[in-house]
């Protein structure tokens, strides 16, 4: 039996294809995935993200449990609101998860994948054995990304006053909160926009409303076309258990200080081993679409595969993620049987809806 | 409910065969086939004269979800192939018995069709692949 959120009915009225997502019952898209990812880089798209897992860490040392806990530092969130994105590795160094998390008033909020859900959970709270902290999974929880470029102008005009007021002063990765409704700027598009947590009992109204404010909305296969193009990772393709941040277009979230975080003495290593794969982007440069698993090649040498590919809607072109050991071109991937040649780019492909890569020389 | 033509026979794996008034064969993908894949965004076609056998992998469809092998009805030789598809491959979405034909060829036997599918199997197939 499937898993299903408080806006299914709202996805099959919507006309969407329903397929298991990890045990939730999601809709893939609403007709044409192409469309809605023109959509979203044009006009403004939502999403029903409630499949993710919310967890907050509250109690006197939520700080210096998470400064342990995660590769990015909270102490870099300086004002209650403030958000970063950050890998929670395992002893060994590899990504047990990528997550946002938000400092709340009191405590922080994170957001972590859904397949990830038990895995999670049980790693935070062996880890939170000697701290002073409370972790919390808040239920009959739903979210909502809405994203684009009018993504905004129209949430203001269908929230109410207070909740329009706040969004109005939110920078691009800050939150807060309106009663019990949670508001940041944050997503997985590369186009501005926000997400909302909110109570189950009032997620079916908004999304009706953005509806009528013209907002449409956009099944998984767009959300993985549009967070490719925007150059982010999704776990479990582009990184796992056995990756290092560092071969995973990571190494910025990762911040090295006198804390100690878990996983920071294998990483020391991984720096410092001369041979390190790296993740790329890749532009195929004739026609085709280059799909995970791919094998990549740098002249004739075998030197990584791809850990994401599809066609992207806005370049028109086949793009992915290659996790290669060298980048010396000419390079190539294998379709079926056929080298293709590919481009090695910088991350990400699209912002605000235009092309911003340049070429690795 | 997907359509399905009465004036094509099929293949299993969803392809459809027309035989024209001129005696060649005309040949492309379902409504059930294009729905399962999801928008089309490249069509790999065949080259003009080349000899094909029945079941031989002569097109793929590569679509947002999937590449998928396209086969030859029956053998024959290549005639024709339709460059519409290059500029529009959403073609195939939109009018899959019509103009998103993938490719013409010359059968090597004009019996050979009778072989196929007829739509009264075709939509059996289909109803079990729904359930």
């Amino acid at each position: 039996m499937l898993k299903k959120t408080c806006l299914n009915s709202c996805h099959i009225d919507a006309g969407g294809k329903m397929v298991d997502f990890g045990g939730w019952e999601m809709p893939i898209h609403y007709g044409s995935q192409l469309d809605e990812h023109h959509w979203v880089r044009e006009s403004a798209g939502m999403f029903d993200v409630s499949h993710m897992t919310v967890i907050d860490i509250l109690g006197l040392e939520a700080k210096p449990f998470l400064r342990k806990l995660l590769a990015n530092d909270v102490d870099r969130l300086k004002a209650s609101g403030q958000a970063l994105y950050s890998a929670m590795l395992n002893h060994e160094g590899g990504v047990l998860d990528d997550l946002i998390v938000y400092r709340l008033t009191e405590g922080y909020r994170l957001v972590v994948n859904c397949a990830t859900r038990e895995k999670d959970l049980a790693w935070i709270r062996a880890c939170s054995e000697a701290f002073e902290v409370v972790v919390a999974t808040p239920a009959q929880l739903s979210i909502l990304a809405v994203q684009g470029p009018e993504a905004l102008s129209i949430l203001q005009s269908v929230l109410d006053p207070a909740q329009a007021r706040l969004l109005s002063q939110l920078a691009v990765f800050e939150s807060g909160f309106v009663g019990d409704w949670f508001f940041a700027r944050t997503g997985y598009t590369g186009e501005q926009g926000a997400e909302i947590i909110l109570p189950n009992a009032g997620a079916e109204a908004l999304w009706q409303a953005l509806l009528a404010g013209g907002v449409r909305p956009i099944g998984l296969g767009a959300r993985d076309t549009l967070r490719l193009e925007a150059g982010m990772n999704l776990y479990g393709n582009d990184m796992d258990e056995g990756v290092s941040p560092l071969a995973c277009n990571m190494a910025w979230t990762v911040v090295h200080n006198d804390r100690n975080f878990i996983g920071e003495a294998a990483v020391q290593a991984a720096r410092a081993a001369r041979v390190q794969p790296r993740l790329i982007g890749v532009i195929l440069k004739e026609r085709g679409v280059p799909r995970v698993h791919y094998p990549v090649y740098s002249g004739d040498a075998c030197v990584g595969a791809l850990t994401s590919g599809a066609f992207s809607p806005t370049l028109q072109s086949g793009i992915g993620f290659a996790r290669v050991s060298a980048t010396t071109q000419p390079m190539f991937v294998e379709i079926r049987g056929k080298r293709l040649p590919l481009e090695p780019v910088s991350l990400p492909f699209v912002r605000h809806g235009k092309p911003v890569y340049t070429v690795i020389s | 409910m997907a359509e399905t033509r009465d004036n094509v026979r099929y293949l299993a794996s969803h392809e459809w065969a027309r035989l024209e008034a001129d005696g060649t064969v005309t040949v492309g993908i379902s409504d059930h086939a294009q729905d399962a894949l999801g928008d089309v965004v490249f069509v790999e076609l065949p080259e003009i004269g080349r000899t094909v056998q029945v079941g031989e992998e002569v097109a793929v469809v590569e679509s947002v979800k999937a590449a998928s092998d396209i086969y030859a009805p029956v053998a024959g030789t290549i005639i024709g192939f339709n460059d519409v598809l290059d500029a529009a491959p959403e073609t195939v979405n939109e009018a899959p018995f019509d103009g998103g034909w993938f490719f013409k060829l010359q059968p090597a036997d004009d019996k050979a069709l009778n072989e196929l599918l007829t739509p009264a199997d075709y939509r059996a197939l289909c109803a079990a692949d729904d359930h």
